[in-house]
């Protein structure tokens, strides 16, 4: 926790300065006849000193944490190759990880190669460098700072415009976080399934009838042929959606026009919240309640038909999922059906139509971009819900179209290929990241294309 | 052209069967709007049918001796005979003195099962507490194992089920029930304790401080940061296609499922920057990844709905943008942000998907003190229980849901209350 | 007020510097309210929203084939006595109509009426021009679909190219027939809308300031189209232009306050106003 503290000291001294700096200008004022004088206000001259002696050591301390791993790693690594011990590319970071858990004493030193023990000091040894070294860095940095932006002062020194100009440049980091993250997720993704389609062809994985990652853990079986072909996932992953979709499609649509057209003022704002309700349970919660509840139920009931339901049944998971996915349809429907002009209703009521007649000929085709956006969110949502089918879907993967069987999904795999402790580069948790970017892509397509809709249907009528 | 009379007959005739389908198609808005409820009532019930039992557990009323001998332990002082010492000892002679008329290794074994294998240690901190009572006699309150939990449950609301239980512990528990010596009480086990595999020991602690420590931290860094970006992008940012690019991305990562940020959680803050698994840190991080977009949509229209006749009464009196903004905008903005912010926190404390990736997803004991502590959170929690095979857990998992629940009511109801009582109506 | 209270035209307070705009209570209707051969009587009328009464006792006949204008200050009900004649008011769910509307010797508020058969009767063109997000075609042949008034797609093609005709549209879009009806301008929206009013053969037209969204030229046009209308049509038009009113209708009723004030032949009304809050503001005095 060494970095926290050294965080905490920077953000100390830049307080400090701030106030030394503010009772600075104010010194430099008071001679010429107040405040006034002098070219912005006092607590502007503290904001440029304490932005100076803050920032820069600030930012040594982001790209310090960045790269001192990667540096005494590659120190390391050296070491061991001077001490004799073979290593090659998958085996670096298994290595490392080793002499990591040496140096922090998790695994006992005892019975090590030599040349390991050595490592694991000469990390220890490096980690103290690399602390002392960038606390004396950041320290130096910030009187380096403070000093220059302290001699600054004067009454003419212009120091609104200068800190104004810093704050705008951290606003625009902090919106920037979005760019940031989007491109962490592609880049995460992305490196880890290309190592993957190195050891699995990607037309295997993508076209890949059989699904069975557990084949591939003994060695000589890496990357063997037909483990690793996610059709089977895709398919249960669209029929569970498919699923919920029937069940949330119309019970949304129909309680957003019946919200929106016919329910009077009192009802609407009862019936309302109380859908949203829905919207606001956990997923975890839903999860539950389709495996304990649900579940059980289909399949007594289907038992009672003479019908074999699986007790893991894509019914289940997706029914439920369905009854989450009600309130996201129901509200952006809404949305869109009272963004409709009146002036349509009116229009349609003075023919002397029916309401039901103006909702369906008049209404609902002005909404429909509108609705086909927000039905395609909520695809793209079903698609990529996590909860509700690690607990209530199975884990086998079969290539069926039943929704009384039981199917696994794309998200069901992720997690179960990398809950539990794996090694981290092994193909198994390597097409778990596969998975994660083809759900990535489809649920990005998706989002984009739906987004884009509702935007032109929102212009249309704004 | 058709007459207005011919037309009119048309129309009288047609009007039965229109009057019918609109009819027909209210019908269908009210049957949809009655499956939502529906959903939400039978829900709401079943979990709490099924929780609601989990606030009461059994305990069984046993005079134990605290005999040193049996215990092995003579001094109270020593930390080694502490760890040593057979705790369970004290339960099961107590046990054996209230039927001492049972015989037998399997016997003994079932009557032995009938309190919870933490019972001893239960007596154990009861000792160090008052160390006066070692070598004397009482008669305490011993929590009972969580099947005979489960059956006296049951048996009291005339169900009984004892597909775990043999006949001889049937008709003990009878006895005790008898004797009034069984009885339910408040579980303060469920609140006071971590994690366990047994249920009657398995509380919720460790999951709310786990849930706490990672909203903290989600708060410190998203509330900021989605605020400064909201006002960058509602005041500053030039019309250019950088803005456009930012905003499309804010859009999107709003709609990204929540698993993915699990795995950007796993490749970039573990494997790349090597925190730790399973501590409150990841967990913040990766959840204020997937709140920001929400904080930061939602303080844009509070930013947007300060009206602009403000910011020129501001700009009119030689305010810099900065200044406008700071004194003006904010301040009017502040309570639509914070209704953001507590609806993000909400998100975030239902979510589960994600860290199950970042390993909060272990089985740890021990209540988390800090942000570098392992630990879960509740959602997860719920999932690791809803996991458990004893029939026990059935009824804690409900009970935490309850729990969960009701602090995300909490959350939201305060969310509108703040919204109602503090927003600005222009 | 007391000046207003005097039943007869109060000349007098013309030359009244401060002006009294209020209305009394027992404000009665001057000039020709009824007619021998109504087609519509509104009889005792009161309209509420909520507590707020908009429209006091109104009592007037509509007889067949006039067009009778509706003109005053704005606010003053105009507007809303109008959407009560075809009871477009049930939308508002605070809006409550009390009194009598008959058409032919039939109360519109009856319970068992059904306003589908009645809006099919007495249609309305709105303020601003309303097609809806459909071919031109569909727009008009809307109406005759939903009412089940054409058998065959011919009778529709027919129906269809007579309303376009009847509204003086049919030459400007007879070759673009399946294209938007939002595409149009605003003028041409706004003849499309009477299309699509006259395609189901109402017998009366509720027309609420049907120009004040157009440019003068267009305007004109539905002037004149008002006026060919006329001799198949009863039309009830709401204007907030004085001009208009007496370009195209017959009778004039003057609206202030909720109340109505004076109904004469239109001429009269323009000439030589009976009342003097009548006269007031055809002078513009107010407005």
């Amino acid at each position: 926790m060494q970095a926290t503290n050294i965080l905490i000291l920077i953000l100390g001294l830049g307080l400090f300065a701030f106030y030394l700096g503010r009772g600075r200008s104010l010194a430099v004022a008071k001679p010429l006849g107040g405040i006034r004088h002098i070219h912005s206000l006092p607590s502007y001259y503290g904001a440029h000193v304490a932005l100076w002696c803050a920032l820069p050591s600030l930012l040594l301390l982001g790209l310090w944490m960045i790269f001192d791993d990667l540096l005494i790693n590659s120190i390391v690594l050296k070491s061991l190759v001077a001490g004799g011990i073979s290593t090659n590319a998958v085996g670096d970071g298994l290595l490392l990880n080793k002499v990591a858990n040496l140096a922090e004493g998790v695994l006992p030193r005892k019975g090590e190669a030599p040349a390991m023990v050595a490592a694991a000091d000469l990390m220890l040894r490096l980690q103290v460098i690399s602390r002392w070294s960038l606390t004396a860095l950041m320290l130096t940095l910030s009187l380096i700072g403070f000093g220059w932006s302290w001699s600054r002062i004067s009454s003419t020194f212009r120091a609104r415009p200068r800190v104004e100009k810093v704050m705008e440049k951290l606003l625009l980091t902090c919106a920037c976080v979005a760019i940031f993250t989007t491109l962490g997720i592609v880049l995460s993704v992305l490196f880890e399934s290309i190592q993957f389609f190195r050891s699995v062809p990607i037309d295997d994985f993508v076209f890949g009838l059989d699904w069975s990652p557990q084949t591939a853990i003994r060695e000589d079986q890496v990357g063997s042929s037909g483990s690793f072909g996610a059709v089977p996932l895709f398919v249960g992953t669209l029929l569970i959606s498919a699923v919920a979709m029937f069940v949330a499609v119309p019970v949304g649509l129909m309680s957003a026009i019946y919200l929106a057209e016919y329910a009077s003022k009192t009802v609407r704002s009862y019936a309302k919240p109380a859908l949203e309700v829905l919207a606001g349970i956990p997923t975890v919660v839903y999860g539950f309640f389709a495996a304990l509840t649900v579940a059980p139920f289909l399949r007594d009931l289907g038992a009672s038909f003479g019908l074999s339901v699986s007790s893991e049944s894509a019914l289940a998971a997706g029914g439920v999922m369905g009854v989450m996915i009600i309130p996201f349809i129901s509200s952006l429907a809404d949305d869109v059906i009272t963004a409709v002009p009146q002036s349509m209703r009116d229009g349609s009521l003075a023919m002397g139509a029916t309401k039901s007649e103006t909702v369906r000929n008049v209404i609902i085709p002005a909404a429909l971009p509108g609705i086909v956006g927000g039905i395609m969110l909520a695809v793209s949502r079903a698609i990529g819900e996590t909860m509700i089918v690690v607990m209530a879907a199975g884990m086998a993967a079969k290539l069926t179209a039943n929704p009384l069987d039981s199917v696994t999904t794309v998200t069901v795999q992720i997690v179960t290929l990398l809950t539990g402790d794996q090694e981290f580069d092994s193909p198994k948790t390597l097409a778990a990241f596969a998975l994660g970017l083809m759900l990535f892509v489809v649920t990005l397509m998706l989002n984009i294309f739906a987004l884009q809709i509702v935007k032109k249907y929102r212009e249309q009528y704004d | 052209m058709t007459e207005p009379a011919n037309n009119l007959q048309k129309i009288r005739k047609s009007l039965s069967r229109r009057n019918r389908s609109e009819q027909r198609f209210r019908w269908y808005g009210r049957l949809a709007i009655f499956i939502g409820l529906a959903a939400v009532s039978v829900l709401f019930t079943d979990i709490v049918s099924k929780g609601h039992g989990a606030f009461r557990i059994t305990y069984l009323q046993l005079e134990v001796d605290y005999d040193q001998s049996a215990i092995g332990v003579d001094n109270l002082g020593d930390p080694k005979q502490l760890v040593q010492g057979d705790w369970q000892a004290i339960p099961k002679l107590a046990l054996r003195k209230q039927f001492p008329d049972v015989s037998g290794r399997s016997d003994k074994r079932k009557l032995y099962g009938l309190v919870s294998n933490g019972a001893g240690f239960d007596l154990k901190d009861r000792l160090i507490a008052n160390p006066l009572l070692l070598g004397e006699r009482e008669t305490v309150w011993l929590l009972a194992d969580d099947d005979i939990d489960t059956y006296y449950k049951s048996w009291l609301d005339g169900e009984p089920y004892a597909a775990r239980l043999s006949d001889k512990q049937v008709t003990w528990i009878a006895e005790l029930h008898d004797q009034g010596k069984i009885r339910l009480q408040f579980n303060s086990n469920l609140f006071t304790r971590g994690d366990s595999r047994e249920p009657e020991q398995a509380g919720i602690r460790g999951a709310v401080m786990g849930s706490l420590f990672t909203l903290l931290l989600t708060l410190i860094l998203s509330f900021p940061i989605g605020v400064a970006a909201a006002i960058y992008l509602e005041e500053f940012a030039p019309k250019n296609g950088w803005t456009d690019f930012i905003e499309v991305n804010i859009n999107n990562l709003a709609a990204v499922p929540s698993i993915i940020f699990g795995l950007l959680g796993l490749a970039i803050f573990i494997n790349f920057f090597h925190i730790p698994r399973s501590v409150p840190i990841v967990g913040g991080l990766v959840l204020t990844l997937m709140t920001l977009p929400t904080i930061i949509i939602t303080s844009r229209a509070a930013i947007k709905s300060v009206p602009p006749s403000i910011r020129e009464a501001a700009l009119g009196m030689g305010a810099s943008k900065y200044q406008m903004v700071l004194h003006h905008v904010l301040p009017l903005a502040l309570p639509g942000m914070l209704t953001g912010a507590i609806i993000g926190m909400a998100q975030a404390l239902g979510e589960s998907a994600p860290l199950l990736m970042i390993g909060m997803v272990a089985f740890i004991v021990d209540i988390p003190g800090g942000f570098s502590d392992p630990a879960t959170v509740l959602p997860v929690q719920i999932f690791l229980w809803a996991d458990s095979p004893e029939r026990a857990f059935i009824e804690k998992t409900s009970a935490a849901i309850m729990i969960l629940l009701s602090f995300l009511i909490i959350m939201n109801t305060s969310a509108v209350w703040l919204r109602k009582r503090l927003e600005r109506r222009w | 007020m007391n000046a207003i209270e005097r039943a007869s035209p109060a000349l007098a307070a013309k030359s009244d510097a401060k002006q009294n705009l209020e209305v009394a209570d027992n404000q009665v209707t001057v000039g020709q309210s009824f007619t021998d051969a109504p087609k519509m009587t509104m009889r005792n009328v009161n309209v509420f929203y909520d507590d707020k009464q908009a429209i006091h006792d109104v009592s007037v006949d509509i007889s067949k084939n006039e067009v009778i204008a509706m003109i005053g200050p704005s606010g003053c009900g105009k507007s809303t006595f109008l959407r009560s004649l075809n009871r477009m008011n049930d939308t508002v769910e605070s809006c409550r109509v009390e009194g009598e509307i008959c058409m032919d010797g039939e109360n519109l508020y009856a319970p068992k009426l059904d306003v589908v058969e009645l809006r099919a009767r007495v249609g309305m063109v709105f303020q601003k021009p309303n097609p809806f997000p459909k071919s031109i075609y569909d727009n008009v042949a809307y109406g005759p679909k939903i009412h089940g008034l054409a058998d065959t797609r011919v009778d529709l093609d027919e129906i269809v190219e007579n309303s376009l005709r009847k509204a003086s549209l049919w030459e400007e879009v007879k070759e673009r027939l399946h294209q938007s009806g939002t595409g149009l301008s605003g003028g041409q929206q706004q003849r499309l809308c009477i299309a699509r009013a006259i395609a189901v053969s109402p017998e009366v037209i509720l027309m609420d300031e049907p120009c004040s969204a157009l440019d003068p030229i267009a305007t004109a046009k539905i002037e004149e189209l008002i006026e060919e209308l006329s001799q198949n049509f009863t039309i009830a038009i709401v204007t907030h232009s004085m001009q208009q009113a007496a370009r195209v209708s017959h009778r004039t009723a003057y609206f202030h306050l909720g109340r109505l004030i004076e109904v004469n032949p239109t001429e009269q009304v323009f000439t030589m106003p009976e009342h003097e809050l009548t006269e007031a503001y055809i002078t513009g005095r107010f407005g």
